[in-house]
C-alpha cells in the first residue's frame, strides 16, 4: 500500500536525491497521493520473499527466560492450526562474549525477512565493552520503528477502562546509542543523539499509521524545555511532518506530564510518538494499565525487515520453565506476524480464539490474579480454534 | 540530622588534606558521629533579626503569584515569624539580570520558597531554564518528594507511601548540547561519581533518619552500562555503610510498570535527574495529581521549597481554581526546616483536615472548591485551635 509505493518511489528518487532526504521527503511528498493496485495490507513493509512451495520461512530467537517455552508453544499452536510457516531457530547464547551467535541470528533475518524473538538477558556483569544484544540486532536491521498498540481487553480487572493507545517510539538512536566515556575519572559522558533524517522518519510512520488505521491525533512526547536542540529538533520534525496530514490533530507532551496523565487519564491518549527512552518508560507505563507485561505484543518494522516480541521485552528469569508465564503477549505477537505475511485470516482466528480464552477469568495466569497455567491456556486457545470448524490437527 | 552537621564541620576542617572529597569523609565518619544540635535536615541560615526569619519568594508564572499570596496571608494570619523577600522573575526576558538577583537573594537568606518560572519554547536554546539555573548554581542536589495516599482523597491506589529521592543537578539535564553535524544534535548526558556518592549519600541517611527499611536504586544500566553503571555502583557502595537498611535496584522501565500496578512494593526510591522526573510524576498522579504533593530541593547550604511536580499551571491562572494543598505543605516544609515544628505542624494539620472534608476539594480532586474557600477553612481551623491569630 502506500508504505510499498513510497518504498519504490524512494528506492528510485535516491539516486537522484542523498539517501537523507529520500525516505522522508518522498513520502511527505507522495504519502498522500499515491495509492496502490495491491490488496489489503497493512501500514507494514513489503514481505518477504521467502516463500517456497507457499509456506513462509520465519526466523525463531528463542531467547532466555520465559522466551523458549512460549516460543514452543507458538510453534505447537501454529503447527495445530496448520499456519503454513517453517521456523528457522537461531539460538543466541548471551553468557559468551563474541558476537558470532548475533551476527548469525541477523544474517538469518537478513535472509528471512521476518523473525519472532523472546528477550535476550543482558548481563550487567559482563564488561561495558559487551553491547546488548537486543539493541545490537535492533540497529544493526535498522528496525527503526516500535509499535506497541495498548488496549483495555474485556475480561481482564484493570483500575484503568477505555484504553487505546498506540505508541510509536524510535527504535535505534536516541539515548540507546551505547556510545558513552569517561574523559576524566569519575566522570561518565553518555550521548544522546537526535538525528533530523531519523526523527522525520518515525514521524512520517508515526502519521502514516495513524492515517491508515483512522486515528485522530497524533501526540508527540519531549522534554525539549530542558533538552532544547534534542528534543527540539525531535519536536520540530514533528510538527514538519504534522503540516503534511492536515485531517490528523497534531500536539506534544512534556514527558512528566505525559506520564502523570497515565495514571489519571489515559483515555485522552490516542496515537503517540517519541524518542527511545521515553519510549520506554511510556510503554511500560501503559502496559502496566492494561493488565501488565503478560498482555502486550510488541513489533519493530525497518524498511526490509520485521521483528516481533513481547512489548515490553521482558526476559522473566524468575518464572521460567514454571509454566506459569502469560503466553498471551507472545502469541498475539505471532498474529502480529501473520498479519504482517499477509496470512490475514489465520492472524484472525488465532487473535479471536485468544480474546475468548483472555475473557475466561479462571484461565488467567498469576500475573493477572488468576491460577491457570501456561498450557491450559494454550490448550483452551487450540480448542477454542478447534470449534471454530478450519482444518486443524488433533490435539 | 544529626550527622551531616557534624560531617560538615569535619570535612571543613578536613578539606584542604583531602581537597574536594568530601564523600569519602561521609562514608568513613557518616554513621558514627553523633552531634548535639536539635533534631533538623540543616543548619537553619542565619537570616534571623529579632527572632524573625527571612525568606526569598518567587512568585514564578501561572498559578505562582496566587498561590504565593495564600501562603503569605496564611503566614501572616498565624503569625509565623517569617518575612518574605520577594524577587520577581520575568521570564519573557532573556537576560540572566533577574534570575541573578533571585539566586544572591536565596544565597543571602539561606531558604527560599518558589512558584515554578516558564521556560518558553520559542526562544533560542541559549536561554536556559530559570528552574534549572536556579537548582544547578545553588548546587540543590537533592530533590525530596513524599508521595502519601491522603484519607481524603480518592484515588485508584491506597496506602501508597514513597520517598523520591532524585539527582537535581547533573544527569540528563547538564544543558549541554551541540550540533557537530547539521541535522545530527548530540545530547550529553553526564553522571560523576562524586554527585552519585552524593546522592546515594543523601538517600541512605534520610532512609536512616525516617526510619525506613528499604532503599531502590532506579536505572537503566543494561543500555547506559557506563553511565548509570557508575550510579548503580556508587549506590552500592554507599549502602555498604548502612547495613540496617535492604539495598536493591531496578531497571526504569520495570519500575515504571510495577508503579502503576503495585505502588505498594516501593519505600524510598533514588535515581538520576530523568528518571526521578518521570517516576515523581508518575508517584504525584497515583496519589491524586500536582495539586497535592510538594516538594524541596536541597543542597549543602540552601534549600528551596516548591510544589513536586514544578507546574506552571497557566491554563489555571488567575481562576481560583488551583489548588493551594501542595504550596501549602511545601511552606510547612520550609517551616520544618526553618525549626519552627510547631507552626509547621499546625498548618499541616489544618490543610491535611480540610482535605478530609470532601466537599472542600478543588477541581483537580474532583471536588467544586475554589481555592479561596479552600484557604479560608485553613485559616478557620488554625483559629479553632486557640493560638494567637490575627482577626480572620
Amino acid at each position: 500500500m502506500t508504505a510499498r509505493s513510497i518504498c519504490s518511489l524512494s528506492r528510485a528518487l535516491k539516486a537522484v536525491w542523498s539517501d537523507r532526504l529520500a525516505l522522508s521527503a518522498a513520502a511527505r511528498v507522495h504519502g498522500a497521493a499515491s495509492c496502490n493496485q495491491r490488496h489489503k495490507s497493512t501500514y507494514t513493509s513489503i514481505p518477504p520473499p521467502a516463500r517456497y512451495g507457499g509456506r513462509h520461512t520465519v526466523t525463531l530467537i528463542p531467547g532466555d527466560g520465559i522466551g523458549p517455552e512460549l516460543a514452543n508453544h507458538v510453534r505447537e499452536l501454529f503447527r495445530f492450526c496448520c499456519v503454513p510457516v517453517d521456523f528457522e531457530v537461531a539460538n543466541v547464547d548471551s553468557s559468551l562474549a563474541s558476537e558470532d551467535d548475533i551476527n548469525n541470528a541477523i544474517m538469518a533475518i537478513r535472509r528471512n525477512g521476518v523473525a519472532l524473538k523472546g528477550n535476550i538477558e543482558t548481563n550487567h556483569n559482563l564488561p561495558p565493552s559487551y553491547k546488548s544484544r537486543n539493541n545490537l540486532l535492533r540497529t544493526t536491521l535498522d528496525l527503526y520503528a516500535n509499535v506497541m498498540h495498548c488496549q483495555s481487553l474485556p475480561g481482564v480487572r484493570t483500575r484503568h477502562k477505555n484504553i487505546d493507545i498506540l505508541i510509536i517510539r524510535e527504535n535505534t538512536e536516541g539515548e540507546y546509542s551505547s556510545l558513552e566515556h569517561e574523559n576524566v575519572p569519575g566522570v561518565v559522558e553518555c550521548l544522546k543523539i537526535i538525528t533530523r533524517p531519523k526523527s522525520l522518519r518515525i514521524a512520517d510512520y508515526a502519521f502514516r499509521t495513524a492515517r491508515e488505521r483512522g486515528r485522530r491525533r497524533v501526540t508527540a512526547v519531549h522534554k525539549a524545555n530542558i533538552m532544547k536542540l534534542a528534543d527540539g529538533l525531535f519536536l520540530e520534525c514533528c510538527k514538519e511532518v504534522a503540516s503534511g496530514y492536515p485531517e490528523i490533530a497534531f500536539d506534544s507532551m512534556i514527558v512528566d506530564n505525559t506520564t502523570m496523565q497515565l495514571v489519571s487519564r489515559p483515555q485522552q491518549f490516542d496515537v503517540m510518538v517519541m524518542p527511545n527512552l521515553y519510549g520506554n518508560v511510556v510503554s511500560n507505563v501503559c502496559a502496566g494499565l492494561v493488565g501488565g507485561p503478560g498482555l502486550v505484543p510488541g513489533a519493530n518494522y525497518g524498511e526490509d525487515y520485521a521483528l516481533f516480541e513481547t512489548g515490553t521485552r521482558n526476559t522473566g528469569k524468575s518464572i521460567a520453565n514454571r509454566n506459569i508465564a502469560n503466553p498471551t503477549a507472545m502469541l498475539l505477537a505471532s498474529c502480529l506476524l501473520l498479519d504482517h505475511l499477509k496470512l490475514h485470516a489465520y492472524a484472525s482466528m488465532i487473535r479471536r480464539a485468544i480474546i475468548s480464552t483472555v475473557t475466561e477469568a479462571r484461565l488467567h495466569t498469576a500475573d493477572l490474579g488468576g491460577q491457570g497455567s501456561t498450557s491450559e491456556v494454550v490448550q483452551s486457545i487450540m480448542k477454542a480454534i478447534q470449534s471454530t470448524g478450519p482444518m486443524t490437527l488433533s490435539i | 540530622m544529626a550527622a551531616p552537621s557534624a560531617v560538615l564541620s569535619m570535612s571543613k576542617i578536613i578539606k584542604p588534606f583531602w581537597g574536594g572529597r568530601l564523600q569519602h569523609a561521609a562514608k568513613v565518619f557518616g554513621p558514627s558521629v553523633t552531634s548535639y544540635r536539635e533534631k533538623s535536615s540543616h543548619t537553619p541560615p542565619p537570616a534571623k533579626y529579632g527572632g524573625r526569619h527571612t525568606v526569598t519568594l518567587i512568585p514564578g508564572d501561572g498559578i505562582g503569584p496566587e498561590l504565593l499570596n495564600h501562603v503569605r496571608e496564611v503566614f501572616r494570619f498565624s503569625c509565623v515569624p517569617v518575612d518574605f523577600e520577594v524577587v520577581h522573575v520575568n521570564s519573557a526576558l532573556d537576560t540572566l539580570d533577574d534570575i541573578n538577583n533571585a539566586i544572591t537573594a536565596i544565597r543571602r537568606n539561606g531558604v527560599a520558597l518558589k512558584g515554578n518560572i516558564e521556560t518558553n519554547h520559542t526562544m533560542p536554546p541559549s536561554v536556559k531554564s530559570r528552574n534549572n539555573l536556579l537548582r544547578t548554581s545553588l548546587d540543590l542536589y537533592a530533590n525530596v518528594m513524599h508521595c502519601q495516599s491522603l484519607p481524603g482523597v480518592q484515588t485508584r491506589h491506597k496506602n501508597i507511601d514513597i520517598m523520591i529521592i532524585r539527582e537535581n543537578t547533573e544527569g540528563e539535564y547538564s544543558s549541554l548540547e551541540h550540533e557537530s553535524v547539521s541535522g545530527v544534535v548530540e545530547s550529553l548526558k553526564i553522571i560523576t561519581r562524586n554527585n552519585s556518592l552524593r546522592i546515594a549519600d543523601y538517600a541512605f541517611r534520610l532512609a536512616r533518619d525516617k526510619g525506613r527499611r528499604r532503599v531502590t536504586a532506579v536505572h537503566k544500566a543494561n543500555i547506559m552500562k557506563l553511565g548509570d553503571g557508575l550510579f548503580l555502583q556508587c549506590c552500592k557502595e554507599v549502602a555498604a555503610g548502612y547495613p540496617d537498611i535492604t539495598f536493591d535496584s531496578m531497571i526504569v522501565d520495570n519500575t515504571t510498570m510495577q508503579l502503576v500496578s503495585k505502588p505498594e512494593q516501593f519505600d524510598v526510591m533514588v535515581m538520576p535527574n530523568l528518571y526521578g522526573n518521570v517516576v515523581s510524576n508518575v508517584c504525584a498522579g497515583l496519589v491524586g495529581g500536582p495539586g497535592l504533593v510538594p516538594g524541596a530541593n536541597y543542597g549543602r547550604d540552601y534549600a528551596v521549597f516548591e510544589t513536586a511536580t514544578r507546574n506552571t499551571g497557566k491554563s489555571i491562572a488567575d481562576r481560583n481554581i488551583a489548588n493551594p494543598t501542595a504550596m501549602l505543605l511545601a511552606s510547612c516544609m520550609m517551616l520544618d526546616h526553618l525549626k519552627l515544628y510547631d507552626y509547621a505542624s499546625l498548618i499541616r494539620n489544618a490543610v491535611l483536615t480540610t482535605m478530609n472534608e470532601t466537599r472542600l476539594h478543588t477541581a483537580d480532586i474532583g471536588g467544586q472548591g475554589t481555592t479561596l474557600e479552600v484557604v479560608q477553612s485553613v485559616m478557620r481551623i488554625i483559629q479553632s485551635k486557640g493560638q494567637l491569630t490575627a482577626e480572620l
